[in-house]
């Protein structure tokens, strides 16, 4: 028994090390592209990241702090061996340093991420769970058909709708703006519920279609008609039986969407005047900060993929028959 | 099963006339999309704008007729190029072993460690906003999936008798890849290229909303909605019109592509 047990941490740990092998490749990649990005602008790196009016001594700062006299591969490396240390330049046009921005800017981004995923789950556990058990009723299809509709709603669309709805005619929230969360929680969280509204709707279709046919499925294994055998009631076996097992592939979806939101809900964030990193991002394109842009799209890439790898690593946690299966 | 006529006859009737209008935008009775009514502007529909008129008087529906057009051609062709990219690395990745799988592989992996929308982002930047450009960022952004699925399909094709007899007969690697196990899997990736469709409109929509995307003056339906944003208290129609537009548009291209969906899972004998 101690023997398996181990054998099993064994297997979980390579399967484990091997992701993580992965993980440093196509981080690493990520940052050969994210550096070619600059690289690769039209037209003279220094100009495009100065604008036109550029005063001598700032080209000449730039071009010095970029080391654009020294080759490709070597400005690579210190680009790289700078990000690693947390210095990502600073930007030449607000002249603050990249990293404290993104820094600046991510709480706002997680407090959407949390608000979102906990409204996403508010409206997806209870109509999937009742869908997934009542399979082929009435309210099952009138939500799988709702959650089609909702599908074809893009975020931009739906969050306008909110606002027209909920800020403009019946003046509940408030159309844009942002309250820090450390200064009024309430007035936080009463400025972010539509934002936060609007990701859940856009989520939840996802989530619920996901937990009603898992749910379906293990609904038919044997240990539910064994569970159902022993006489225990019906919501029992639902909570307490088939939802654990059935929550895999919301899990894994609600992972990659919390790697994205980490990285800033990009549209959200420019539909409700949020300050958090998707709106730094969108906002470096247009004030043409490519600096700042640079960063953003490393931080959010990087956020990303090691998002990604918890959620696995939870993953082979919640189901242990996943490691050994791949190790 | 709802109604199966309904289903397929509705979203085309829509698609029909979404396609007849952008191809006819120039020739059907349309006001100019540029010219400036300011008479009109803010109004909602008249005799002279039958859907009313933009914050500077230009004519939403012809407008929104030239708006589908970019529509239409990102949603025709983005999907066009990841499928020829994505197909092509998918089937090399499947058919090669080693350095050119593992490269194939990582490159892909890369790609998709960017959330798409960033990507696309990034890479209209590097490339410049314009129709071309937003187009061919939107088809790389796609290549990732479609390779991926072609991966997929391609994997368990290649240890069947077909394959290994051509294999025997002397046919060469590119023969096998893509005259006997392209065909297999066709099927597959033209119906994601049509789900597809409805995400390039919705990403092309995003860009342009965001100010990234087609530039100014070409109307697209997402800038149309940006700049209805600004006066969404005043005259929400401005911005709501392209946005009804969009949405039907989406809705249609997904309700098809889940009937063809079904048709496919029945004749296959339904296990999925």
């Amino acid at each position: 028994m101690v023997h398996h047990q181990a054998s099993r941490t064994t297997a979980r740990l390579s399967f484990l090390g091997r992701r993580a092998g992965h993980l440093l490749i196509v981080l690493l990649l990520l940052s050969v592209a994210t550096f070619l990005m600059l690289e690769l602008l039209p037209g003279n790196m220094v100009d495009s990241l100065l604008g036109e009016n550029a005063r001598v001594q700032d080209i000449a700062l730039l071009q010095q702090q970029l080391g654009l006299d020294k080759p490709l591969h070597e400005r690579f490396i210190a680009w790289l061996s700078n990000a690693l240390q947390g210095d990502l330049g600073r930007s030449p046009l607000s002249g603050e340093a990249v990293t404290e921005a993104i820094a600046h800017r991510l709480p706002v981004s997680i407090q959407l991420m949390l608000y979102a995923q906990v409204l996403g789950l508010l409206i997806a556990l209870p109509l999937g769970i009742w869908a997934g058990y009542r399979e082929g009723s009435f309210v099952d299809r009138l939500v799988s058909g709702s959650a089609f509709g909702v599908l074809a709603v893009p975020h931009f669309v739906l969050g306008l709708l909110l606002i027209l709805v909920f800020a403009i005619w019946l003046r509940w929230f408030p159309a844009t703006g942002y309250v820090p969360f450390g200064s009024d929680p309430l007035g936080s969280l009463r400025s972010m519920t539509l934002p936060a509204l609007t990701l859940a709707l856009v989520e939840a279709p996802i989530y619920l279609r996901l937990l009603r046919s898992d749910l379906a499925a293990t609904l038919r294994e044997e240990f539910i008609t064994v569970a159902r055998a022993k006489g225990l009631p019906d919501w029992q076996v639902l909570l307490r039986h088939a939802l654990r097992p059935s929550m895999f592939s919301l899990i894994t979806v609600m992972g990659i969407n919390i790697g994205h939101l980490i990285g800033g809900a990009v549209i959200i964030e420019t539909v409700f005047a949020l300050p958090g990193v998707g709106r730094l991002l969108v906002e470096s394109i247009t004030r043409r900060d490519y600096l700042t842009l640079q960063g953003v799209v490393l931080f959010v890439g990087a956020a990303f993929v090691v998002v990604n790898l918890l959620v696995d690593a939870l993953y082979s946690v919640l189901d242990p028959r996943l490691s050994t299966r791949h190790g | 099963m709802g109604k199966p006529v309904l289903r397929m006859a509705l979203p085309l009737v829509w698609l029909a006339v979404v396609f007849t209008c952008a191809f006819g935008a120039d020739v059907l009775p349309f006001a100019s999309p540029s010219d400036m009514d300011f008479a009109a502007a803010e109004q909602g529909p008249s005799a002279a704008h039958p859907l009313g008129a933009d914050l500077d008087g230009r004519d939403l529906l012809s407008r929104l007729a030239h708006g589908a057009r970019i529509s239409l051609t990102v949603s025709l062709i983005a999907p066009l190029i990841g499928l020829v990219l994505g197909t092509t690395l998918g089937l090399l990745s499947a058919y090669y072993a080693g350095a050119i799988r593992v490269t194939i592989l990582s490159v892909l992996d890369a790609m998709l460690a960017f959330p798409s929308l960033v990507f696309a982002l990034a890479l209209t930047v590097v490339l410049g906003p314009s129709v071309q450009n937003v187009t061919l960022a939107l088809g790389i952004m796609s290549v990732p999936a479609f390779a991926r699925i072609a991966r997929a399909n391609a994997l368990p094709l290649l240890g069947r008798e077909f394959v290994l007899a051509a294999r025997t007969a002397g046919a060469s690697d590119a023969y096998i890849m893509f005259r006997e196990i392209l065909p297999n899997m066709a099927m597959s990736l033209l119906t994601y290229a049509l789900t597809m469709m409805s995400v390039m409109i919705v990403a092309e929509g995003s860009l342009s909303f965001l100010g990234v995307g087609v530039p100014p003056p070409t109307p697209s339906w997402g800038s149309m909605i940006a700049e209805g944003r600004e006066s969404l208290e005043r005259v929400p129609h401005v911005a709501m019109i392209p946005a009804a537009a969009m949405f039907l548009t989406v809705l249609s291209l997904n309700l098809l592509g889940d009937s063809l969906r079904q048709r496919k899972a029945g004749k296959s004998g339904g296990l999925s």
